[in-house]
């Protein structure tokens, strides 16, 4: 029990004095997450509202497969983009196997299901009550997916977050591409895992720490944006 | 555009019908009420005449057009409008932006109608926490900015109390009075009594009478509308 207060204590002290190493893995971790959730946003909001507002074979299957890959093991994820960046994988030329842009693409992987799927639920209910008025005045496919994309930005806002959380809390994609190289490709959850098993375990609960912290104010955050905007919008 | 040429037109859905061999001729001029009970398919007809169904078998024909959707020739405002998530002012500026009115004059238009409906001073808020009134006076406002040559409009008043049923009613008889055509859907006896100048009376999807409106409360010709009026109890 000791031993876990002095460690407490010292994580305490190395957030406190914003610790040289501690602060670099955080802002890598911020940094990729953030990378991979605006392509897996870009990608996966119009795949969501595609599929929201129109109608056509095997429709519920790929629903259901984009709602089952919400799902996706990051582990299974990690070794698929650790196949194709191999030196031997389809994209090995590139070299971009343990390096950042290696975990932001696995992240990106992982992330871009569940903004497509959750967006398309979203915009899918929006369109059953706005389908009739949109084309009464007139608006087109596109000018209709785009008034429903921003009618529910708010809901979006906080799919986009939910995604962010996932990012930043998966340690399974981001050790297998990236390695958990020090200061190169170490992010909280990597460094977590190795501060643990080599037993120093201020590192890795002042990181812990944090990183709990960032999850809670992220849904707090999405919390606050849905309430503000239904109080202020309806 | 008008007038407006219905030929034997039937909507069928599910295997019931809903329309059944409805013909007639809507022309420029008085406001036409389509009548009927719930049920009726008024709603229906409405949606086909505006282009939102397709009839089954039958056809609708404007005069010299074939285009039937372009809001800038016939606009429609729903029992229960959709406002988007955005201000006042905004709600009308997207409309005229689909009718294809240019950005310079959208504003400006936008809010003239909106002191036709009241809701100058109300521009800037967020559509959404209007009251129903003033949403259905925002619809109308919508649908009336770009300049349609029609405007259906399907029971505008069934979910509104008295007051703000009258501000509606008196909204619709200006955009009558500019020149707008209007045909609208009641079941209302008083509504229709009040505000109509000609009555399609529609019963179980078939059109059983039309005369104009004096005709038709003081001697209804067919006797579902008699039995209306009377408000009897249709298996009595």
């Amino acid at each position: 029990m000791g031993d876990i207060l002095l460690a407490l204590s010292e994580a305490a002290r190395l957030i406190g004095r914003f610790d040289a190493n501690l602060v670099a893995i955080v802002a890598l971790s911020l940094e990729v997450s953030l990378a991979a959730v605006v392509i897996a946003t870009v990608v996966g909001l119009p795949v969501g509202a595609v599929i929201g507002v129109t109608r056509f074979r095997g429709r519920q299957t790929l629903i259901a497969v984009l709602n089952g890959l919400m799902g996706l093991p990051p582990v299974v994820v990690g070794l698929l983009v650790y196949l194709l960046l191999s030196r031997a994988g389809p994209l090995g030329q590139l070299g971009l196997l343990f390096t950042p842009v290696a975990m932001v693409i696995a992240q990106a992987i992982l992330v871009a299901p569940i903004i497509a799927a959750l967006s398309r639920q979203v915009i899918e209910d929006a369109w059953r009550e706005y389908e009739e008025q949109l084309r009464s005045l007139g608006a087109g496919p596109v000018a209709s997916a785009l008034t429903l994309i921003w009618d529910t930005r708010f809901s979006i806002v906080t799919i986009v977050l939910a995604g962010f959380g996932r990012a930043a809390a998966e340690v399974g994609a981001v050790i297998i591409v990236g390695g958990n190289i020090d200061g190169v490709t170490r992010v909280m959850t990597t460094a977590i895992a190795l501060e643990t098993s080599k037993g120093d375990l201020p590192l890795a609960l002042g990181l812990g720490i944090i990183l709990v912290s960032l999850v809670l104010a992220i849904n707090a955050a999405a919390q606050w944006v849905k309430e503000t905007a239904q109080r202020r919008y309806g | 555009m008008l007038p407006l040429a219905l030929d034997a037109v039937c909507f069928a859905a599910r295997g019931r019908t809903i329309i059944d061999r409805v013909s007639c001729e809507i022309g420029t001029g008085p406001r036409t009420v389509i009548l009927g009970p719930n049920g009726a398919g008024k709603s229906v007809l409405m949606r086909l005449c505006h282009g939102l169904l397709q009839p089954t078998s039958g056809t609708i024909a404007w005069q010299g057009t074939h285009e039937t959707r372009r809001p800038r020739e016939q606009a429609m405002v729903f029992q229960r409008p959709v406002m988007l998530r955005r201000s006042v002012l905004a709600n009308v500026v997207y409309g005229l932006k689909l009718a294809g009115v240019s950005r310079a004059e959208r504003e400006l238009r936008a809010r003239d109608v909106l002191d036709v409906v009241g809701l100058a001073d109300r521009a800037g808020r967020p559509a959404r926490v209007l009251s129903g009134g003033e949403q259905q006076r925002l619809a109308l406002a919508r649908a009336w900015a770009p300049g349609p040559e029609v405007l259906f409009l399907d029971e505008p008043t069934a979910n509104l109390d008295p007051g703000a049923t009258r501000e509606v009613e008196y909204i619709i008889g200006q955009i009558h009075a500019s020149g707008t055509k209007i045909i609208m859907t009641t079941h209302n006896l008083g509504q229709a009594r009040r505000f109509a100048d000609e009555i399609l009376f529609l019963n179980e999807g078939r059109l059983a009478e039309r005369a104009p409106a004096g005709q038709f409360f003081k001697q209804p010709a067919s006797a579902e509308a008699a039995s209306f009026i009377k408000g009897e109890l249709p298996w009595q």
